[in-house]
């Protein structure tokens, strides 16, 4: 809808004005120049995108849904590849039922909370050690940032070495994954600390405690809660990589034993729950810094 | 140092023979400067003629600068920088309250921001705050620490002419209360004259002139001594008058 209209008789009056006003102006404007009446409702910026739909977001999925209901209606889509939508809910309503996968998301769900927990712990104290000190940081951040070119998936084969098949390989895998995102984050932050402020604090007098405590901390603590973010959603897409390896229980084993049996309802459904799983586990976090970090509030809105 | 050995006036702060050298920026060369307390100097010069760099030296916060010379500082002093500098995650009483603990701490705080006009915002984030707000938390957060002498460098720069006029009279109000000697920067020549007792001009990293103000009570022969010494500090800066201002 355009804002801007050409009207040519009220352009003719302004010109019929301004002669009658400054008759010898050489520098006037053609009398049939068109003036531009703007509306009074303004949207928006006349090369801005706009006021965002809150639930403009609903769109792509729903779009997605609708050809994968269309695609299954008409047969287009092979239900051996690619079961039905209803069929999907269905099975998930099976399983949820007879308790299969409220178990085995428990199982999983226990796996994340406890590597995000430790990884989150490591990670935190070796950023205050490296990011505080100048020794730590000789000794920790070269080795983290090393670290942080190794993929996980490519460790494993150690790890299994190492800590053998069961849990203990598992949640380790975890922890490495939390612990970088963590580490870089908050050690970023921990060493960007602004200069002004150090001068405050110098100024103000400030013990190293109150300094830490009212200035460093605080300030770092939006760069942990962003590598807290990816932390969490990183230990989620570890979790798929190493329920892979002779799980017995899990979100990754029930999708393998699917996988055997060829039931690809049941494989959906594992997946389906890792993407809710993961994004609404990121969704809480986003609530946790909203409330953190309530004085950058209006600067977010 | 007893009090009871020392001359009556003993100067709050006392600089002999200061240099100071930056690989980059801000030279002093050879500074004499005594304040006494309660004295409200002013420190003008063109940029880089290195006001900030003595304001920064006086307030040990150039670390970075090799030099030489005689510092006598006051242990208890605060500074108000040109932004605000308040931490945006604290409160604004907390602000105020940085680094002080004790009992009566909050009463201290809720008292200052009273003092500055800000009673009733104490639990705003600075965010909330118009410009001259924070410039007025800084100042309390200054203040509550009981200053024997106060640093400003160029507090009131980032305001705009109304709210200048405003913290003017704010902080003439609350020396008088406070009575620390303050140490201000300015490019101002006017706010200098309008605040000051005593105008300092540095130039080329030493000490041009030092000028006592004295404005009379009387507002005739107030105008009149603000005009000649405006004059005197434009000469004094190299600013170039056509004709004296007809006042």
């Amino acid at each position: 809808m355009s804002q801007l209209t050409i009207s040519a008789p009220r352009s003719i009056l302004h010109s019929v004005r301004r002669a009658a006003i400054e008759p010898a102006s050489p520098i006037d404007p053609a009398p049939d120049a068109p003036t531009l009446v703007r509306s009074t409702q303004r949207g928006h910026n006349r090369l801005g995108l706009g006021k965002a739909d809150r639930r403009g977001w609903l769109v792509g999925p729903a779009l997605l849904l609708i050809y994968w209901a269309a695609g299954s209606a008409t047969d287009f889509i092979d239900p051996r590849i690619l079961p039905a939508p209803w069929t999907t809910v269905h099975t998930a309503i099976g399983l949820i039922a007879d308790g299969r996968l409220p178990a085995n998301l428990l199982v999983s769900l226990v796996r994340v909370v406890e590597g995000v927990a430790i990884g989150t712990v490591v990670g935190v104290v070796l950023a205050l050690i490296a990011g505080l000190s100048l020794v730590g940081g000789y000794i920790f951040d070269s080795l983290m940032q090393l670290k942080r070119a190794i993929p996980v998936l490519a460790v494993i084969p150690f790890f299994i070495l190492w800590f053998g098949i069961g849990e203990v390989m598992k949640e380790s895998i975890i922890v490495l994954a939390v612990v970088t995102p963590v580490y870089l984050q908050t050690h970023n932050a921990l060493r960007g600390i602004d200069l002004r402020y150090v001068e405050l604090a110098e100024t103000t007098r400030l013990s190293q405690w109150q300094f830490l405590r009212h200035i460093v901390l605080p300030g770092a603590l939006p760069g942990f809660l962003l590598g807290f973010r990816f932390a969490v959603l990183w230990a989620w897409l570890a979790l798929v990589v190493v329920e892979q390896f002779n799980a017995t229980s899990g979100i990754g084993y029930m999708i393998n034993l699917a996988e055997i049996y060829a039931q690809t309802d049941v494989m959906l459904v594992g997946v389906v729950t890792y993407a809710v799983m993961g994004a609404g586990s990121e969704a809480l976090v986003r609530v946790l810094e909203g409330r953190l970090l309530g004085w950058r509030r209006t600067l977010a809105a | 140092m007893s009090a009871a050995v020392q001359p009556p006036v003993q100067p709050v702060v006392r600089v002999r023979g200061l240099v100071r050298h930056f690989t980059l920026k801000g030279v002093l060369n050879g500074i004499d400067l005594d304040i006494l307390p309660g004295e409200f100097v002013a420190l003008l010069g063109r940029s880089g003629s290195g006001k900030s760099t003595l304001l920064r030296a006086i307030a040990d916060l150039d670390h970075e600068a090799q030099g030489s010379g005689e510092l006598e500082v006051p242990e208890r002093l605060s500074v108000v920088f040109q932004d605000a500098r308040l931490l945006p995650w604290k409160r604004v009483l907390d602000n105020v309250l940085l680094g002080i603990e004790g009992r009566d701490a909050r009463v201290r705080g809720l008292t200052a921001l009273e003092e500055v006009g800000l009673a009733g915002r104490e639990q705003a984030w600075p965010h909330e705050l118009s410009g001259g707000e924070q410039a007025r938390v800084a100042l309390a957060r200054s203040l509550v620490r009981e200053p024997a002498l106060l640093l400003a460098d160029e507090p009131f720069g980032a305001l705009d002419a109304l709210t200048r006029i405003r913290m003017h009279a704010l902080i003439r109000r609350l020396q008088a209360i406070h009575r620390p000697a303050i140490l201000l920067v300015t490019h101002d020549v006017d706010e200098a004259i309008e605040l000051a007792d005593r105008i300092v001009i540095l130039a080329d990293g030493v000490i041009e002139s030092d000028i006592r103000v004295e404005l009379p009570a009387d507002s005739d022969a107030r105008l009149r001594r603000f005009a000649e010494v405006r004059a005197t500090l434009l000469a004094a800066l190299g600013v170039q008058v056509a004709v004296a201002p007809s006042i």
